[in-house]
């Protein structure tokens, strides 16, 4: 059993099973919850974990900062990180943050029209809506 | 929020250096960590601060909402701006060479520049943006919620 | 970086003209117009801007087609840095063709929209709609033209964001728009992070970005298990996106709270954009003969096809709404277009990429046309549509044309792509899937017959008041209309290049089609 926990499988690849961990706890809120607000916190969950993904695979073992000396005097000795996961992500981020906010944006506007957050309320009292105009529809037909 | 005597002092000094870290993180950004992104963050904080110590409305008066989308539109503007340059003169878009053809990495260095200028521009405006769309909805706090 | 030639020597440069700079200024165009907008922030300006840019793209997508049409590709470089390392825009005939339709569609409805939105949504909201339709258009065109797999993502999520709040300014009309932006933003974004993931994936097995560079490392390592996931997480994230069958739960509700000519923009383009991305990666990315190797085809895209062509005919003959009706006949279309890979030949290929562009204009025209119902009576439940045929004889004679094309009545541009579908059935001997095309036809007929219904033969609530809509909406209506029977007639333009794209794509070409 310890053998199975040092082996390669587990602690060799440690940062993929936090990847698929975040990502499972992220999606299972955006599912499981019926809050808004907490759909929005399992999305960015969610979304952190891929960002740990890219992050954690620009990783190269014995890498330093890939910074160029000004001179560009290039030791090749000198093994660097990749960097290009890293900017990939930067722009996820940012794209991240836009939806966050935009969800954010729309809930508030969605309280202030449904005057709640919970999925569950909104979908009766959208259900009533609907029968509302099923019922009009029904006088009309008459 | 008159009985804040500390709060209000010390945000009062602090805009300031806020301010000025944001320029240094904004202008030091091709040659150390930092850079448009950082530094917007880091101004639209200066505002965001004075906004909640002193009232939504006087931030507002200091910048006011429709000069933040101004700010906003202006940032990509600028951004974009450098690449229709460089597409005018004859180079591809965004080639930053095209700013000083006859040093091209001192025309990426100022290319860098200005586009991360225009970055920070948008930035800041998207975050104070962001900060003033919220804050207009939220129920004003009293002095006694503290 | 590597050029360290370039410290101590000026490069030589030559200077490029600006019709070697046509793939670029296609997105920026647009790209730049929505900020301006933003910062003149006058509202008169807003409108003509936005549609000189949507107009201008046309001419560059025309011109962009003009050069490419011989089969010769454009590769642009962004900044200067030379693909593989930096990103590359490529346009060849296909490309260049959904580009086309794009664009068009984009302009069409911005032409209605000048005088169709102030029925939706109210002024003082009109200069920033303009500004994000314009940045919708240029996420939807970037995603087609960039050949750099991550862009694709930046662009999609351009496109995405936009679209969210263009579908939230339903709100104006009922608050529903609200929830059905909000859901359409978490599935969104949950398809968008798989696609991510996918990418993720591929750049760890190859380490590379650029989809022709992408399929030529895939090709050496098919049984490799992470190219197979990220294969699985870009299937799944892009079927999100284009609202394939069991994935298509937004789209409904959003296409109905949606104003009208958001819808009829997005569903000319959005969704097709989407099927678009999910060929190219299919067959050009992963190649031919990895879809091969993977149970993808028969296991899941031919059953959730065909149950998409029933169950989502049925929904819509159920419902009460022409709007919603509508929305849900797209997933049903959409499940042609799968079937149309699913059959997995030359000819189903061509019958997915003809349908596309068929499907696009007719559904374009349809919404139109609801919008201009909704400017006249306020909505577009069949209650309220009740003898409009009387009162709106144009706008309703246009619905019924596009209508026919829906159902792929002989002489219009449904026929065509259903035809070429029935046809690549017999040809792998699947007599049953032509069955079931014809069967579904007929719900299609059902569907539409209620409307023509509620237009033509049910007499008018009385003391309703309707009159026609303004020429100038009806123009892009008829025009759209007008072409889905141009192209029932005259198939050569769009089943040349179906047929080229499919050749393209069966023989996964490392160029982008």
């Amino acid at each position: 059993m310890v053998e199975f926990f040092t082996s390669d499988f587990v602690l060799g690849r440690l940062n993929y099973w936090f990847f698929i961990f975040l990502m499972m706890t992220g999606l299972y809120i955006v599912i499981a919850r019926s809050n808004l607000v907490k759909k929005i916190v399992g999305l960015n969950i969610f979304q952190t974990s891929v960002f740990m993904l890219y992050i954690s695979i620009g990783k190269v073992s014995g890498g330093t900062a890939p910074i160029f000396p000004i001179d560009m005097n290039i030791d090749p000795n000198v093994v660097y990180s990749n960097p290009l996961p890293h900017v990939l992500i930067l722009t996820a981020i940012v794209v991240g943050i836009a939806t966050t906010s935009l969800g954010l944006a729309l809930m508030v506007r969605i309280r202030e029209s449904y005057h709640t957050i919970e999925e569950h309320e909104i979908a009766e009292q959208e259900q009533e809506i609907m029968r509302k105009e099923l019922g009009l529809a029904k006088e009309g037909e008459v | 929020m008159r009985h804040h005597l500390i709060l209000r002092v010390i945000t009062k000094l602090l805009v300031g250096t806020i301010f000025l870290f944001a320029l240094y993180v904004q202008f030091h950004g091709d040659y150390s960590p930092g850079g448009g992104f950082q530094a917007g963050v880091i101004m639209a904080v200066g505002f965001i601060i004075y906004g909640l110590v002193f009232k939504l409305e006087k931030a507002k008066a200091v910048f006011p909402p429709w000069l933040v989308h101004k700010i906003v539109a202006l940032g990509v503007l600028v951004y974009a701006g450098t690449g229709v340059y460089s597409l005018l003169v004859g180079y591809t878009f965004l080639d930053y060479a095209a700013i000083d053809p006859h040093s091209p990495v001192h025309g990426q260095h100022l290319g860098i520049l200005i586009v991360e200028l225009g970055v920070g521009i948008t930035v800041t405006g998207v975050m104070v943006a962001i900060y003033y769309a919220f804050a207009a909805h939220a129920p004003n706090l009293k002095d006694e919620d503290w | 970086m590597a050029s360290s030639v370039s410290l101590s020597e000026p490069i030589h440069h030559v200077a490029l003209s600006l019709a070697d700079q046509l793939p670029i200024l296609q997105i920026i165009i647009p790209f730049i117009t929505a900020p301006l907008i933003v910062f003149l922030g006058v509202r008169q300006l807003a409108w003509p801007l936005a549609f000189l840019a949507s107009v201008l793209c046309v001419v560059t997508s025309s011109l962009l087609l003009k050069q490419v049409i011989d089969g010769s590709e454009i590769s642009y470089q962004l900044g200067g840095w030379a693909p593989p390392l930096g990103i590359e825009y490529r346009v060849d005939a296909v490309n260049a063709f959904v580009l086309l339709l794009i664009s068009g569609i984009a302009s069409v409805v911005l032409f209605w929209a000048r005088l169709g939105l102030k029925a939706e949504v109210p002024e003082r909201s009109h200069a920033l709609f303009y500004a994000l339709f314009l940045l919708c258009l240029t996420g939807l065109m970037g995603v087609v033209i960039t050949g750099d797999a991550f862009n694709v993502f930046v662009f999609l999520e351009i496109s995405s964001l936009s679209t969210y709040v263009l579908i939230a300014q339903g709100c104006h009309q009922d608050k529903r728009a609200f929830t059905a932006s909000y859901n359409y933003l978490i599935m969104g974004t949950i398809g968008a992070t798989f696609f991510v993931i996918g990418i993720g994936f591929l750049y760890m097995a190859t380490g590379t970005l650029n989809m022709a560079d992408l399929a030529d490392r895939i090709a050496l390592q098919h049984d490799n298990r992470t190219i197979q996931a990220a294969f699985a997480f870009i299937v799944v994230g892009m079927g999100l996106k284009a609202a394939i069958y069991p994935l298509h739960l937004w789209m409904p509700n959003a296409y109905t709270f949606a104003p009208s000519p958001v819808v009829a923009f997005l569903s000319g383009t959005a969704t097709k954009m989407a099927l678009y991305v999910l060929l190219r990666f299919m067959f050009t990315v992963f190649q031919p003969a990895f879809l091969e190797e993977v149970p993808l085809i028969e296991a899941i895209i031919l059953p959730f096809a065909i149950v998409a062509m029933f169950a989502s005919s049925i929904s819509a003959f159920a419902q009460r709404d022409l709007k919603r009706m509508l929305a849900h006949s797209s997933v049903a279309q959409l499940g042609y277009m799968m079937l149309g890979i699913g059959l997995f030949s030359h000819t189903g290929l061509t019958a997915t990429v003809i349908h596309l562009f068929n499907h696009g204009i007719t559904k374009a025209a349809l919404f139109l046309g609801v919008g201009c119902y909704v400017f006249v009576v306020g909505g577009a439940s069949y209650e309220k549509l009740k003898g409009l045929g009387k009162t709106m004889p144009w706008t309703s004679a246009a619905m019924v044309i596009a209508g026919l094309s829906l159902v792929g009545v002989p002489g219009t541009a449904g026929f065509v792509s259903k035809w070429i579908l029935v046809q690549a059935a017999f040809e792998q001997g699947w007599w049953i899937f032509a069955f079931l095309i014809v069967l579904s036809s007929i719900l299609a007929v059902a569907y539409v017959w209620r409307m023509i219904e509620a237009l033509y033969l049910a007499s008018p609530a009385e003391g309703a008041m309707s009159q026609e809509v303004p020429f100038l909406m009806l123009l892009p209506l008829w025009a759209l209309a007008l072409s889905t029977l141009y192209f029932g007639l005259f198939t050569d333009i769009t089943l040349g290049a179906a047929k080229a794209a499919a050749s393209g794509l069966m023989s996964g070409s490392s160029g982008m089609f």
